[in-house]
Formats: C-alpha cells, sequence, structure tokens
C-alpha cells in the first residue's frame, strides 16, 4: 500500500498528512497477534459494555456483530504498519453475505469516522483511540499499546454498529464488507472543496450567532463542566495507579525480610515464613488491582475524555449550520434580485438547521445514557475487583492465624535449642 | 513498700559474683524459670506503671536552659489492690536519662544478664508522616509505653528485680542518682578496648556463646531490614489511601451538573472520603508493632553485651592462666638452671657471669609469691568465667523463651491488624459498589 493521505476534518481535527499514526518500526517482530481470536459470542460482546435493562433488549434484537482482533504486521517496501482482522456475522438484509472478514489498518477507521462526521456532523459519533502516545512510552508500538488500541477500535466499532442511524450508512457497510477499501477512499468530496466548507465555518463563525436555542446553551455549558470533571477523574485514577505501582514495588522488598528472618529462627521460623506468604500474596492482589484499573477503568474514561472533543465539535458545527442560514436569510431580507433563488436556498438552509437540530437533541439523550451506562459498569467493576481483591487478603490473613492458633499445643512439645 | 513473697535476702549488688543466694536460686530453677519466678518477682508484690509525661523546663548539666520530658513514675503494693483497697499510688518523676543511668547500672552489675533494652533515644525507621521529633507527642506517648514496658520487663526478671538500686528508683524522687554513683559501678564498666581486644584474642570461647553472638547479629540484621522495609510500606500504603481523597473532591463536584448520577456520585464520594481517612488509625496502631519489634532489636544488642562479656572473661582467664605458666616455667628454669626460654637476664647472666645464690633465692621466693598470688588469680579468674556461663547460659535459655513467645504474639496482633484493615477496605468498597449501582 502506497502512501495514502487522509481528507482533513473540516471541523478542527486536522489530520496529519504523513503516515506517523501506524507507522511501526519493528524490524524483527512479524506477528503480535496472540493467536487466539476475540470470542464471537454475542453475549461476551455484549458484556463488553455490560448494557443495562433497556438496552439490553435492544441487545437481544441487535442483529450485527463485529470484533476486532489478530493485529499483525504488515511490511511492505515503503513502510510497516498493524493491521487488525475485522469480522463480522449479521443477519441484516442490506449485507449479501452473513460473515466478512476484512484487514483494516487504524488510517482507515480514521476514514471511516471522518466519513461519518462529515454525513452527519450533529450526530456524536464515538472517538476513535488516539494517534500517538502522549505520556512518553519509550516504544510506541508495544504489545500493551497495541492491544489497547485494539480494544478500543473494537469499542468504536460496536458502538457504531448500535447507533440507529450511523450502523446503517454506507461507508460503515463498505468498511466491513469491501476487501479493499483503497478505492472507495477515492470517492466522495474531494480535498479542496473540504477545505472551502471549513472556510466558509471560520466566517460564520466569525459573524457570530444571532440567538442560540436556549437548550443549546445549556447543552454547552454542561459539555465544558463535564469535560473538566472527567479530566479530573482520569487525573486523579492515574495518580491512583502511580501510587498503587510504588506501594506494590515496596512490597516486594517488604516480604523477603521475613523469610531472611525465619532463616536463622526455630520456633519463630514458621510464624514468619507465614506471614511472609501471606505479604507476598497481598502483593499480588495490588497487582491485579493495577492491572484491572488500566484495563477497565482508565480506558473508559479517557474515553469520555476524547468524547468531550467530539461533543465541542458538534456543537460548533451546529452553530455553523446555524449561522450559515442566518447569514443566507439575511442577505436574502437585504436583497432585491435573485430573491426566488435564494428563497430556494434560505428554505433548504432552514431545514438544515432544523434537522440538524433534531438528530443532536435526539443523539444527546443517547449519548447521555450510554456514559451514564458505560461509566457506571467501569466503576462498578472496580469496586468489585477492590473487594474481590481484599477478600483474597482477609483469606490467607485469617488462614495463617489459624496456622498459629493450632500449632501452640506442638510446639511446646518441641526440642529445645540447647 | 511490701516484701513478703521473696525469699532472697535482698543482695548488695555490689559484688555480683559473691551474690550466693541469688544465683544458687536462679541456678536451681533453671528449668523452671517462669512458673517459680511468678511468685518471687517484684512485680508479683508490685504494681508499677508510667502514668504520665509533662514538658519541663530546667537547666542542664551545662547550665543552659533546656526542655525536656518527664515522666511519671507510679508504684502500688499489690496486696493492698488485691484487698480491694485503693491506695493513692506512690509517684515519682524521672527523665529518660535516669533511665538510660539506670540501665547501664544494671548492665555493669548484671554481666551476665540480658537485659531489657530502653525505647529508642530518637525515633528512627520514620516514614513520611511520622515525627522525628522527639517533642512530637505521639513520638512521647510511644515512648511513655516503652518505658513502662522497659521498667514491667525488669520488675518481672528472676535476677533484676531484686536489684536495690532499682526499687530505689522506684522509689525514692531525689538523691537517687548520687546513690548510684556512690555504687561506683562506673569504674567496674569494662573498657571498650579491652572488650574488643578480648574478642579479637581469646582462644578457646565457649562455642554455644559464639553461636548466640552469631545469633544476635542475625537478630539485628533482620530486625532492622524489616523495620525499614515496613517503614516504607507503611509510607506507600499512605500514598494510595490518601490519593483517593481526591476522588471524593472530583465526584461531588461532578455530581452537581448530572441529574440522573447525581445522587450515586456524590454518595460514593463520600465513601472515597471516609476510605481516604481511614487509613490514618491502621497506620497508627501498625506502629505499635514496629515498636514491639524494635525492642527486640535493641535486645539483640544485650544479648551481644553478654556474649561478650563472656569472651572477656574467658580471655583474662586465658591470660591468667598463660602468666602463672610463664612464671612458673621461670621458676623452673631458676632452679634447675636450665636456660629454656630467652631472657635477658639469662644473657646477661651468661655475659657477665651467674648473679650471686643470695640474689637467686631472692628471685626464687618472689616468684613463689608470685607464682601463688597467680594461682589465686587463675581460681578467681576460673570461678568468674565459670559463673558467667553457667548464669548467662541460664538467662540466655530465658531470654530465648520471651523472644519466641513475644515475637510470635507479635505477629499473630500483626495479622489481626491486617485482617481489620482488610475488612475496611471491603465495606468501603461495597458501600462504594452500592452508590455506583444507583448512578
Amino acid at each position: 500500500m502506497s502512501g495514502q493521505t487522509v481528507p482533513a476534518d473540516f471541523s478542527g481535527h486536522m489530520l496529519d498528512l504523513d503516515e506517523d499514526e501506524d507507522l511501526e518500526v519493528f524490524s524483527k517482530n512479524t506477528s503480535l497477534a496472540d493467536g487466539s481470536p476475540m470470542p464471537n459470542s454475542p453475549s461476551s460482546m455484549v458484556n463488553q459494555y455490560r448494557l443495562e435493562e433497556e438496552e439490553q433488549q435492544d441487545a437481544d434484537a441487535q442483529d450485527i456483530f463485529i470484533t476486532v482482533d489478530n493485529p499483525e504486521s504488515h511490511v511492505t517496501a515503503i513502510e510497516t504498519f498493524i493491521m487488525y482482522r475485522v469480522a463480522t456475522k449479521t443477519t441484516r438484509g442490506e449485507f449479501d453475505s452473513s460473515e466478512y472478514d476484512v484487514r483494516r489498518r487504524y488510517q482507515d477507521f480514521l476514514w471511516l469516522r471522518s466519513k461519518l462526521e462529515e454525513n452527519h456532523p450533529t450526530l456524536i459519533v464515538h472517538p476513535l483511540p488516539e494517534k500517538f502516545v502522549m505520556k512518553g512510552m519509550v516504544e510506541r508500538f508495544n504489545h500493551d499499546f497495541i492491544d489497547t488500541r485494539r480494544k478500543a477500535l473494537h469499542r468504536f466499532l460496536n458502538k457504531i454498529s448500535v447507533h440507529p442511524i450511523l450502523s446503517n450508512s454506507q461507508h460503515f457497510k463498505v468498511f466491513l464488507t469491501a476487501q479493499e477499501l483503497l478505492s472507495h477512499k477515492k470517492q466522495g468530496p474531494g480535498f479542496l472543496s473540504r477545505m472551502g466548507e471549513t472556510v466558509r465555518a471560520v466566517a460564520n463563525s466569525v459573524r457570530g450567532l444571532r440567538s442560540r436555542p436556549e437548550e443549546f446553551t445549556v447543552m454547552q455549558d454542561y459539555v465544558e463542566d463535564f469535560s473538566s470533571k472527567i479530566c479530573s477523574v482520569d487525573k486523579v485514577t492515574q495518580r491512583i495507579i502511580k501510587e498503587q505501582r510504588e506501594y506494590f514495588d515496596e512490597l516486594k522488598l517488604y516480604s523477603p525480610t521475613y523469610a531472611q528472618w525465619a532463616e536463622s529462627e526455630e520456633e519463630l521460623a514458621a510464624p514468619l515464613n507465614g506471614v511472609a506468604s501471606c505479604v507476598e500474596r497481598c502483593s499480588k492482589e495490588s497487582e491485579e488491582q493495577i492491572q484491572h484499573l488500566s484495563e477497565v477503568l482508565v480506558p473508559a474514561l479517557h474515553e469520555y475524555v476524547l468524547c468531550t472533543e467530539t461533543l465541542k465539535a458538534v456543537m460548533r458545527r451546529r452553530d455553523n449550520i446555524q449561522a450559515e442560514f442566518e447569514a443566507k436569510n439575511e442577505a436574502l431580507a437585504s436583497r432585491r434580485a435573485h430573491q426566488e433563488a435564494l428563497q430556494d436556498e434560505v428554505d433548504g438552509l432552514a431545514d438544515r438547521v432544523e434537522l440538524s437540530n433534531k438528530a443532536l437533541k435526539g443523539d444527546w439523550s443517547r449519548w447521555q445514557n450510554g456514559m451514564r451506562s458505560d461509566l457506571k459498569s467501569a466503576f462498578l467493576s472496580t469496586a468489585e475487583k477492590n473487594v474481590d481483591c481484599y477478600e483474597q487478603c482477609l483469606a490467607v490473613w485469617e488462614s495463617f492465624l489459624l496456622s498459629q492458633r493450632v500449632e501452640p499445643g506442638e510446639q511446646r512439645d518441641g526440642e529445645d535449642a540447647s | 513498700m511490701a516484701e513478703d513473697g521473696r525469699d532472697e535476702s535482698l543482695a548488695t549488688d555490689d559484688e555480683p559474683d559473691h551474690t550466693a543466694a541469688d544465683g544458687n536460686n536462679s541456678l536451681n530453677n533453671s528449668l523452671n524459670n517462669t512458673m517459680v519466678e511468678e511468685g518471687s518477682t517484684l512485680l508479683h508484690t508490685m504494681e508499677i506503671c508510667v502514668a504520665e509525661a509533662e514538658r519541663r523546663n530546667g537547666k542542664n548539666t551545662m547550665n543552659m536552659q533546656e526542655t525536656f520530658t518527664v515522666y511519671l513514675v507510679e508504684t502500688r503494693p499489690m496486696d493492698a489492690v488485691a484487698e480491694g483497697r485503693n491506695p493513692a499510688p506512690d509517684s515519682l518523676w524521672r527523665r529518660y536519662s535516669e533511665f538510660e543511668l539506670l540501665r547501664n547500672y544494671l548492665l555493669v552489675t548484671h554481666p551476665y544478664i540480658v537485659v531489657p533494652p530502653l525505647p529508642e533515644k530518637r525515633a528512627e525507621f520514620v516514614w513520611h508522616k511520622l515525627s522525628a521529633d522527639n517533642m512530637d507527642p505521639d513520638f512521647v506517648e510511644r515512648r511513655r509505653v516503652g518505658l513502662e514496658n522497659f521498667l514491667l520487663r525488669v520488675a518481672s526478671h528472676p535476677v533484676l528485680s531484686n536489684d536495690k538500686i532499682l526499687h530505689h528508683f522506684l522509689t525514692e524522687e531525689h538523691g537517687w542518682k548520687e546513690v548510684v554513683y556512690e555504687t561506683g559501678f562506673q569504674a567496674k564498666a569494662d573498657s571498650r578496648l579491652r572488650a574488643l581486644s578480648a574478642t579479637f584474642r581469646v582462644r578457646n570461647p565457649d562455642k554455644r556463646f559464639m553461636e548466640m553472638k552469631h545469633y544476635s547479629d542475625e537478630l539485628q540484621s533482620h530486625t532492622s531490614q524489616l523495620l525499614r522495609a515496613r517503614a516504607r510500606v507503611a509510607d506507600r500504603l499512605y500514598g494510595v489511601y490518601k490519593v483517593h481523597g481526591n476522588y471524593g473532591r472530583v465526584f461531588s463536584e461532578w455530581s452537581a451538573i448530572e441529574r440522573e448520577m447525581g445522587d450515586g456520585l456524590q454518595s460514593a464520594g463520600h465513601h472515597m472520603d471516609a476510605y481516604a481517612a481511614s487509613i490514618d488509625d491502621i497506620l497508627e496502631e501498625e506502629e505499635h508493632y514496629a515498636d514491639q519489634l524494635k525492642e527486640y532489636l535493641f535486645y539483640a544488642e544485650a544479648l551481644r553485651a553478654v556474649c561478650r562479656k563472656h569472651e572477656l572473661t574467658q580471655f583474662e582467664l586465658e591470660m591468667a592462666s598463660q602468666d602463672l605458666i610463664s612464671k612458673k616455667q621461670q621458676q623452673e628454669e631458676l632452679a634447675t638452671g636450665i636456660v629454656r626460654t630467652f631472657s635477658f637476664k639469662g644473657m646477661t647472666n651468661k655475659l657477665f657471669g651467674q648473679e650471686a645464690p643470695e640474689q637467686r633465692e631472692a628471685r626464687l621466693k618472689l616468684l613463689e609469691e608470685l607464682i601463688a598470688e597467680g594461682e589465686e588469680t587463675v581460681k578467681e579468674k576460673t570461678v568468674e568465667c565459670e559463673e558467667h556461663v553457667e548464669r548467662a547460659w541460664v538467662d540466655m535459655q530465658r531470654f530465648k523463651e520471651q523472644k519466641d513467645k513475644d515475637l510470635r504474639e507479635a505477629l499473630i496482633n500483626y495479622a489481626v491488624m491486617q485482617i481489620s484493615m482488610c475488612k475496611k477496605g471491603i465495606q468501603m468498597w461495597s458501600n462504594a459498589k452500592e452508590c455506583f449501582l444507583k448512578m
């Protein structure tokens, strides 16, 4: 595959024109997959989200199931990148077959998402995992990074697939089914026309909105507040992981001090070794807690941090649509000539405003429910995991106590040191 | 102060080697230490506690103003308590330095006893929230407990509990220091140089003592490593819990902008605050565990001191024996005229002629006296060494049993603390889970 420039996202997410996002630096490693694809069963995929009761019914009625797995390094003359397997099972009529199996790279996902946003500017399209790794991870494309990205891509497609409007998108279908995406990518409005739209949008925003409907102002305020809150929660969670890691490191050094001491003791050796193994078990649990946080809570929070950017963009686009209408409407009022043509245009824009607003309103409550459900389940899972870890630790300490209560009689009869 | 229940007479503490009554008793009871001693230690007749601590201002030895802490030592006759009377306790104030003086006295006076240690002079193994300041109220409180523990240990020891100076310490507030100094114990203290020299040059120390000395090194090293690691773990655990407090703040703010999620978030936040606050009590309790371990860290030092004393007595015995042998050799040479060893006198005799018979007689007579003295010395040193070995071995066994019992209890207590911490954690997170369910 030669380098392909991806059309710029006119809402402000200017994509880089180079291939950074999925270039690999591997020279030796060829396969990164652990071999086993994600489980394909409907219930396990649905469990990815732990949908609420109302949505559970939708899930049972779900007619399309998508998995993203099997990342593999793909080498060409010019570049190296990762390809993911996208497997689809569906009973939908508009699909010619009931099963599809295609390979896609990160760029392809970017393309799909930009197309969806393009065609539905005021719908809330779930965000993709980021292009670069921010926090200075030394190996940008190590196994953890690939796996985290794969899971996020999986979630992305599934979010789209349960969206009443977006899942019917032609681009979505093409993405899931076409063996070769390149030809489809070349279609659609070109780069230049997209630039034109951006310029118009900027111009309109400069003029400013006459009157934004109250409900959208409320929405805007919420988005601002939510953005800062979710970022804080994300930061706190990262901090907890950091502290937990340092605690775990110290625990690993602590337990051997008991075992080493036990070596020079006789009667005390048993209880000392008992404590050593309890502490070791607790350190294991601590490690599991860290892992769970990293795999469940952090990705969920992170996605909603990214969501806030999407929401802001959606609000901006809605404003632009309204601004455009208002601009043309004013022009209509002041100009005498070309009135009929202008009138048609203004009517069209008015309809567009109405449709966009309606779409956004509908999607807004949908998004809010989704957010609540996703974060609720992530927090629940975290709380359950913490309870579980504490229970494991409790069990080992209690069994240690039990062992000590039983032994005294036997210890007294043990041989003397001298 | 009631004296019933104690059979042996109060031995004077100036000559520990001749406290026949004491020595025999502990020797006879070597196998049943704990059982018999219950009846005959000070603790059985007297209730002792270190009730309070207070700050004082005064002048120190350099006549400069200083602030220090004094501790209230209270005593009450046990029989009065048993009879149901509740007399006011006798009490006096003591500084930490006076406790130190008492202990130093006991160390010198009873060199075959593993003398209980004092609580640390300065706070060590401190983790970030713990203060290293000697005036810090938590430190003072823990020291008070440690000093009481010291007195209880000493007063329940079969040998130490009979010490007169100890009794004075507990009952005579003023003039006690002078009484201690008058015993002249400081003069009897072994010089460090002598002790060190003995360690290197002794030839036949008792193997058991050498093993015990090695064990004391191990005990010291292991307990200090453990304490250091534990302090670091406590520090980190503190961090983990406290960071969760931030959830409390953020959830509360977030709940203000949510409708359906608001209540669940808000109450979850409260539980996170409670979780963060719970670590303070947990770690404070753990400090008691650390103090129990610290006692044995310092006990290791006392154990080593007893072993070193053995090395010293053995060394002195060896020196005395060696001296006696060489004098006897000299005597033999003089008597027979055969020179076996090189001596300057011998050489000059060869060069300048033998000495006069009267001189020889004088020398022989002197040697005889010296040899007689030497034999006495060897006898004394032998007794000293053997007595030390016997008594020390008995006390080291007593110490070993006490150590095993105490440390096992400490480990069990630690497990109990961990269990309590786990249960609290389970409760907190279960509560949080209930709140999340309401989201």
